[in-house]
């Protein structure tokens, strides 16, 4: 008999991977599935017209969405977003990196920069309406002139807080403007970029749909709009759904890429804390 | 006095630069409908969108706007960071809640909060409460996750001493998991109070309740292109003014906190 009666002996075994899954499934999917069951016990009992029923919300969905629709509404809004972000994200990174790197066109820069960021990205929309009209060209630029802010700002930041005892080596070993440039300078300043795209991302979704809801004969903004003045409410929730639906998939993109991009920051970090 | 001297120095050539900044800005902004690069009726010249911006401040209908603007951004700003604050800290001490509300809260957070912007003029019409709704909805998640993240990252040191001195939960609240979080809750607050502001001139422009945002909107509609500008400038302002607002307030209630003294002491 032993005389222990504390937990000496071996940690109590590992449950079997089987029902960790089972119990990580019944985590995730539990809360989300007991609300839409909720939610459609709720709507069959509650006259609320503005609320319809999950099955009905999902019946509109694929009627809605499933079809031309695709090709006349979401294709031409998903393209116009993504223009806009890789403008964004390309315009601003270049110009972050230089205006990072000569101290004085830092300081000459930084009060307009400071008073643009902080400039309601929709209130551009009217501007563009004014020096483009109601075209494609606007809404690209719409995208571009709100989301380039938190990309070009933190690239200038990323750029500035380069080490400093690796830039002197960079210049005792004579690397070339380029090669520093690549290999030091933008892997330095990458984290802080990836933040800035982070920030993009979802103003450009945001200017997305206000952009199309002005001005617009096609685009997903302009099919919710629509269904909302015609009272057709199921089809507007599933206009909502088709927008939350991008917002995530966008949402997980970004952490696939930026997991790659930053698998070396992430595991330095990882050793360090350790 | 010669190392005062060069921060001084440092100090006035920042300060010149920036101002030289501005202004080349200005003079480029009067130059392109001058020489004719744009039409001033799209783009009208500097002067006069500061004229207006003037006549516009001795205004009283003018200050009402802003004051309705600034009213649906505290109200809405209030209720999300209550809110958020009060489910944050629940969510985030409860490790069972956390894992359970994962999914629900990665789905609801990456939607725009725009989309919402039809339902909630079902809901509430063109009033001020359907911009609250949006307003709300989207400056909510930037505080909640924050504070969740804020009171999960407690010191798990600290958190075994306090138990094993036999601190209270309301102790372990005020002196532990408070000072923890506070950073995180600030950083929240900036950000929301930054969103807020976004949505609540949004909310103004597409719903069309009364404020800044619907003056934009209007003054384009009757082709008043110094009136959208100047507006616009208007609410560059405002921007300004809260981002420099959160971020002193940040800096005052983490004075303790190495994050800012860290920076003042360089």
């Amino acid at each position: 008999m032993t005389t222990h009666t504390g937990r000496i002996g071996p940690a109590p075994r590992p449950r079997g991977a089987g029902v960790r899954i089972a119990s990580g499934f019944t985590f995730a999917l539990g809360l989300p599935f007991l609300c839409v069951v909720a939610w459609g016990i709720w709507s069959t009992r509650s006259t609320n017209q503005f609320f319809p029923g999950p099955v009905t919300i999902f019946e509109a969905f694929v009627d809605t969405w499933a079809g031309r629709a695709i090709v006349d509404d979401v294709l031409p809004s998903l393209s116009r977003l993504a223009f806009g972000l890789v403008a964004s994200i390309v315009v601003g990174v270049a110009a972050g990196t230089v205006i990072g790197l000569a101290r004085w066109l830092r300081e000459l820069l930084e009060p307009l920069l400071e008073f643009f960021r902080a400039i309601p990205p929709p209130v551009l929309i009217p501007v563009g309406m004014l020096l483009l009209g109601p075209t494609d060209t606007m809404k690209v630029v719409v995208i571009v002139s709100g989301a380039i802010w938190p990309v070009l700002l933190n690239t200038i930041e990323g750029v500035r807080a380069t080490d400093s005892v690796m830039t002197e080596t960079a210049n005792s070993f004579q690397i070339t403007r380029w090669e520093r440039l690549w290999f030091l300078v933008l892997p330095a300043a990458s984290p802080r970029i990836m933040t800035g795209v982070r920030q993009g991302l979802s103003v450009a979704l945001i200017l997305m749909v206000i952009s199309e809801m002005f001005f617009s004969s096609s685009g997903l903004g302009y099919r919710i709009a629509y269904f909302q003045r015609n009272y057709l409410v199921a089809e507007m929730w599933s206009g909502i759904l088709l927008l939350g639906l991008i917002g995530v998939l966008l949402a997980v993109v970004f952490g696939f890429v930026e997991r790659r991009v930053l698998r070396w920051y992430h595991g330095m970090r990882e050793v360090t804390r350790a | 006095m010669s190392v005062l001297s060069t921060r001084r120095l440092r100090f006035l050539r920042k300060l010149l630069l920036g101002i030289a900044g501005l202004v080349a800005f200005l003079v480029a902004w009067q130059l392109t409908p001058t020489l004719g690069v744009v039409n001033s009726q799209y783009l009208p010249y500097v002067t006069d969108v500061f004229t207006r911006l003037f006549e516009e401040f001795r205004d009283v209908a003018f200050w009402r706007r802003l004051g309705l603007t600034m009213t649906s951004w505290a109200i809405g700003l209030t209720v999300a960071t209550l809110a958020a604050l009060v489910l944050g800290t629940i969510v985030g001490l409860v490790p069972w809640l956390r894992r359970a509300t994962h999914t629900m809260v990665e789905f609801l957070r990456p939607i725009p909060s725009v989309a919402l912007i039809p339902l909630a003029v079902l809901l509430y019409g063109l009033q001020m409460r359907a911009a609250l709704v949006i307003i709300v909805y989207a400056s909510f998640w930037q505080v909640f996750v924050q504070v969740i993240y804020g009171v999960a990252d407690v010191d798990t040191v600290a958190r075994d001493t306090a138990r094993s001195f036999g601190l209270t939960r309301r102790e372990r609240l005020s002196y532990l998991v408070l000072p923890t979080a506070l950073p995180y809750l600030m950083t929240g607050l900036r950000l929301a109070a930054a969103v807020a502001l976004i949505l609540a001139i949004t909310a103004e422009m597409v719903i069309g309740n009364p404020g800044l945002g619907r003056m934009i909107e209007l003054s384009r509609s009757a082709g008043d292109a110094t009136g959208v500008y100047a507006f616009v400038v208007v609410t560059g302002l405002l921007g300004l003014a809260v981002n420099i607002v959160f971020r002193f307030v940040e800096r005052r209630t983490l004075g303790w906190h190495q994050s800012v003294r860290g920076e003042e002491i360089r």
